[in-house]
Parts: structure tokens; sequence; C-alpha cells
């Protein structure tokens, strides 16, 4: 959030609720900050020299690390279970602490069904068997030959904004506990069409059995559709070796497709006739409906949205200019626009979207807001290129049963309060 | 060049242009070297090793192992409870599972949490049958093997709608 005093009776309004046109930030600029953006002059007796101008600073080191004073920028950690199985933990990215669309590796999100294994990267192997010409396995040394290719894509908890899912009052807390399961990565590796072609995929091979190097040895099955079109064996994570968090020395990316499938620390793709009804495919990743049926193989994330700045637990500071910022996205594609809404969804404004919008990946958008000081409602609300539009929360409700809290994608509405304070509320 | 070939030689040429694209660096995988957590028990029951136990047996290892976490009868958590459902867990493995072999394959890979892979297929098939057992899906008596497994009828099988089959990849 940015602020800064205006004059109010000038402004080009896209909404209500104070929303201002896009296009008023780039114009003022254009005219000089003449519109009263820039920051009041601060009359001073006397500059000051601060003491770090005044010496030689540290030596360099090998690897970089955040500001000191950036310490309380951390991943928000759930252990639902903590004193019997503290292995299985959740820890979500801390977004309303963060700008841009790239999470950083440190801060991407975890989802650890049984801890995080310390895995030798000299004695990992990745097989490929089942349904093909020729098993095969390979090491990191020689999959470090193979081409790579280069892409950005956000990766989703099936159970991310678990909270606003199930819980029957909202919860106060931040972006990192309320929507932090998903996080955006360029990742760099090997198109798995490349090695499953090397192994040979025998025509009735219609299915893969992926399965991870963990204690738990958590394993899905992915239709080998998916994995021909766009899966990856990523390797990098913005440009470094996978973290251990995320699956080091490999991990399976199926751009689009809910986190758990994304298998980390792969060593196995076990080709198949049909699916094999892992555990995670059978109870936890199901999603029970309303009548009491289920659905089983619920791949693709669903369109998403929320606002980053502001958002819940957040103080504004005083009325005036705001830029609201939020992220958008879709796993089944291209976010195609975003609006946003400040008097609880009677209007709405299409917000700026941060080019370049790519596909399966976190889109940045915003817009410009002169908030009066009087309480209100913002909430942004996505397309994506399908067509597919963000439910509000008593349509997705609606759909499942009390206990689902999977695939949730509903609008996240924020109460800005006469006081300032942001609170997230059901609508 | 007769149809026939034509076609072979376009074949060939497509397999090597697509095996061309990487370095072939794999190296041949032995059967002998694929570990059982690399393949999964279908649920017709392929993979399922020789061994049984029974619903007794388990009782008493389920209680040394894994009552910890999952509550003493199975039912109480804190963990996702395998007996029910309840309002800790809507989908008790025991019941609501569509295949029983997945609980064999489960419990065998992952559990318990703190020594996967140290039970024996013996201690996995009783601890099977106690689940089954607790959930009333099938009787005391009736010891667990790689024959009566797959047979087991699960109550909730046939409640699914497969997603992927119905619409792809476009999202629910
Ligand atoms: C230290 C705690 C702990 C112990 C002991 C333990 N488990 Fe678990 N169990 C877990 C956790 C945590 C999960 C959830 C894992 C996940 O989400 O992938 C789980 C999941 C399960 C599930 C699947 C639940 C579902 O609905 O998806 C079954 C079945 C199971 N355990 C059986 C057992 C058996 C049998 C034993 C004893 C041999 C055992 N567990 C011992 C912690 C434990």
């Amino acid at each position: 959030m940015t602020r800064s005093t205006k004059d109010s009776a000038a402004l080009d309004y896209a909404a209500g609720g104070g929303l201002l046109s896009r296009r008023m930030l780039l114009a003022s600029a254009a005219a000089g900050g003449a519109a009263g953006l820039l920051q009041p002059r601060v009359a001073r007796a006397e500059a000051e020299i601060p003491e770090w101008t005044k010496a030689a600073g540290a030596r360099a080191r090998g690897y970089g690390a955040p500001a000191e004073a950036e310490s309380a920028v951390q991943r928000a950690i759930i252990e639902p279970w903590q004193d019997v199985a503290p292995a299985f933990s959740l820890s979500g990215t801390p977004h309303h602490k963060l700008r841009g669309t790239i999470t950083p590796s440190g801060l991407h999100y975890e989802v650890h069904h049984g801890g995080r294994p310390d895995i030798d990267p000299a004695r990992h192997r990745l097989m490929i068997h089942g349904l093909v010409e020729r098993p095969l396995q390979f090491d990191l040394k020689a999959l470090e030959r193979y081409p790579t290719v280069t892409a950005t894509h956000f990766l989703e908890c099936a159970g991310n904004s678990l909270f606003n899912a199930v819980m029957p009052e909202p919860m106060q807390a931040g972006c990192d506990m309320l929507h932090g399961l998903v996080s955006n990565t360029e990742w760099t590796g090997i198109p798995m069409r490349v090695l499953m072609e090397e192994a040979g995929v025998k025509p009735e091979g219609k299915w893969v059995v992926a399965a991870g190097a963990d204690g738990p040895s958590l394993a899905r099955s992915i239709p080998m559709e998916k994995i021909m079109s766009d899966g990856m064996l990523a390797l990098y994570q913005n440009g470094e070796r996978i973290r251990p968090e995320q699956g080091y020395p490999m991990r399976l990316l199926l751009p689009g497709f809910e986190g758990n499938m994304n298998i980390k620390w792969l060593t196995s793709l076990w080709v198949t006739e049909a699916p094999v009804h892992t555990k995670d495919e059978s109870g936890e990743y199901t999603e029970i409906l309303a009548d009491g049926s289920s659905l089983q193989f619920t791949f693709a994330m669903g369109v998403k949205s929320f606002i980053t700045h502001p958002s819940a637990t957040m103080t504004m500071s005083g009325p005036g200019f705001y830029e609201i910022s939020g992220l958008a996205w879709t796993g089944a594609g291209k976010v195609a626009k975003v609006e946003v809404s400040a008097d609880g969804g009677a209007s709405w404004a299409e917000a700026a979207l941060a080019g370049p919008v790519l596909p399966q990946a976190l889109t940045r958008f915003s817009l410009p807001w002169h908030w009066d000081g009087s309480p209100l409602v913002l909430m942004s609300r996505a397309t994506d290129e399908t067509g597919a539009v963000q439910p509000p929360r008593a349509d997705w409700k609606a759909r499942y049963h009390a206990s689902n809290f999977l695939h949730y994608n509903a609008i996240q509405p924020w109460q800005i309060t006469a006081e300032g304070a942001v609170q997230n509320v059901y609508l | 060049m007769s149809i026939f070939k034509l076609t072979a030689a376009a074949l060939l040429l497509t397999a090597t242009a697509a095996r061309s694209e990487g370095p072939g660096l794999g190296q041949p995988l032995e059967a002998s070297d694929i570990p059982f957590y690399a393949t999964y028990v279908t649920p017709e029951g392929a993979g399922l090793p020789a061994g049984s136990g029974t619903a007794a047996q388990g009782a008493e290892i389920y209680a040394a192992k894994c009552a910890t976490c999952h509550g003493a009868t199975g039912s109480e958590g804190p963990v996702m409870p395998p007996v029910g459902p309840n309002d800790l867990w809507a989908k008790p493995a025991g019941s609501y599972w569509p295949y029983a072999t997945t609980l064999f394959d489960y419990i065998r890979r992952a559990m318990p949490l703190e020594a996967p892979k140290s039970l024996s297929d013996d201690e996995v098939y009783a601890l099977a049958a106690f689940i089954l057992e607790r959930n009333g899906v099938i009787d005391a008596e009736t010891a667990m093997t790689a024959e009566t497994l797959p047979a087991v009828k699960m109550p909730n099988h046939g409640n699914f709608l497969d997603v992927w089959a119905k619409q792809g990849a476009k999202p629910w």
C-alpha cells in the first residue's frame, strides 16, 4: 500500500468506494506529480548523516540473505498435530509482505506429509518403468546433461484457503495463514516427454504413478496426456537448485494441477494402464459434495484471486490515496481479467494486470484507490481465459459437504473499518 | 518402396527423432532394482505379497504402533481417524476409500509416520483387517491375504465421480 494526500474532487472514479481509473496514476505522473502524488516536503534544520555513510561496509559473503530488518518476513507454519506428528506441516507464503509475482525460494509454501527428507544427491535416482520398452534409471549427473526448458508457474495446495472454506466465523489472520499455500516460481528442468520417449511408452501406458523418495513415499496417479504435454522434471527453482523443501534434488512439475500431484523428491515413474487409487486420490484429496457423493481426480486448480495490499491484519494509515494490489491465477491457463470492488460488490472496476500475463502463473493486479475513511468492503474477482469466474463463498459452499476444504477458490472480501483495521469477512 | 516399408521407415524416423531430443543417458533398470514403493498395489490386488493377518492380531499391533496418533480404538484421532466417519474426519480410510487394497499399500509404505517401511507384510495385512473390521466392513474371523483383501467390497465404492474422465483438465 502506498499512500499520499490528494484532492478527491479532481479524481477520475472508476467505481464506488473510491476506486480510481487505472489510467489515473500514469496520467498524474506524466503531469509531473502536479495532482499531488508527491510526498509533502519535510522541513529539516540540519541534514542528518547516518553512521553507515561514514564507515566501510561489511565484507562480501558467499550466499546473500535478506536484510536483518526483514527477519520477520517468514512462512506461517501450521502443525495441526504438533504433539504427536510434527512431521506433518503446512507453511504459508507471507503474500501480504511481498510484492511482484515470483516467490522467493525460502518463502515458497510447503506441505509436508512426512517431514522434509535429507537426500544424498549422489545416491538419488529416477526410475522409469512399467509399461515401457526400456526400463531406465537416471542419476543426477546424467540428467544434468539433458537440454532444459524454463517456465514460470504457480503451485497451489488443493487445501489452500482451508480456514475460509470450513470455519463458521472468518479467521482473523494474514494472507500467509489464509491463502499462503500458493507460490510462484521460475522452474528449470527437463521436459518429461523427453525422458518418457527415451524409455519408450507402450501404447497401453495411459497413466504414470509418480512416487517420491520421502519417508511416506508419497504417490499419485497422473494421466500420461499431462506428463507428455507440459510435465517437467524440475531441477532448478529461481535459477538455483531446488530447495530441500521443494523436492531436492528433483521434483515433478505439472502446471496448473493441485500441488500434491507435483511429487517432490521424485524417484519413480511407473507407467500403468489405469490409475492405482493411491492413498491421496482415495481420500485426503477427494472432495465430498453436498449430496454425499465425492469427486475423485480433480486435478486443475480453479480461477482465484485475493487482494494482498491491503489485507487482513493490516491497519490503514488514514484516509487518502492507496494502490490496491493483489494476485490472481488459474490452473486453466491465463487470467483474462480481475475486477475490484470497494463497495461490497455493488460496483466493480477492472484492475490493471502486470504483464506479461503467463499461463498457470501468478499475475499481479493493481488499481488506484482513494479511501475517504468510511467503512467499506474491498474484494477482487478473477475471470480466466476459459470464461470461468471466481464464485462468491456462499455459492462455493452450496456445492460441497460442510467438511470439504479442498479446491476453495471463492472471492475474498476484506472489511475496512472506520478505524482503518482490515478484517477477514464472509459475504 | 512399398507403402509398408515407407511407413516403417517413417516410424523409425519419428522414433529416432524423438529419442534424439535427449542425450539418451538412461541406464537399464533391472526388475530386481525396483523397490516395492516404486509400484502400487492395484485395486485388483496385483502387487500384493504373500502373508496374512486377522483383526485380532491387528488390534495388538495397532495399540502398540498406531494408537498415539490415530486414537485408542481408531476413531479418536487426533490424526485422521481411520475408523468413522466423525466430526474429526469425514473420510475414514476404512470405510470411505473405494478400494481396500490401498490400505495395504499405504500402511506398508508410509506408516507408522516415524518408521515407515518397518512393518512386516503379515503385520500390514493384520492392520488392514483391524481397520476394516472396526468399520464393520469385514467380520472378525476373515484373515486378510492377497486373495481376500482385493475381494473386500468397500461401502463407499461407486460413490465417486471421476472428474478427469468427465471433463479432463477443466477445473471443477
Ligand atoms: C506419529 C504419528 C503417527 C503414527 C504413530 C501413525 N500414523 Fe498413520 N498417519 C499419521 C499422519 C500424520 C497421517 C497423514 C499423512 C498424510 O496426510 O499423508 C497418517 C495417515 C494414516 C492413514 C491415512 C488416513 C487418511 O484418511 O488418509 C492411515 C490408514 C494410517 N495413517 C494408518 C496408520 C497405522 C496402521 C499406523 C500404525 C502402524 C499408523 N498410521 C501410525 C501419523 C501417524
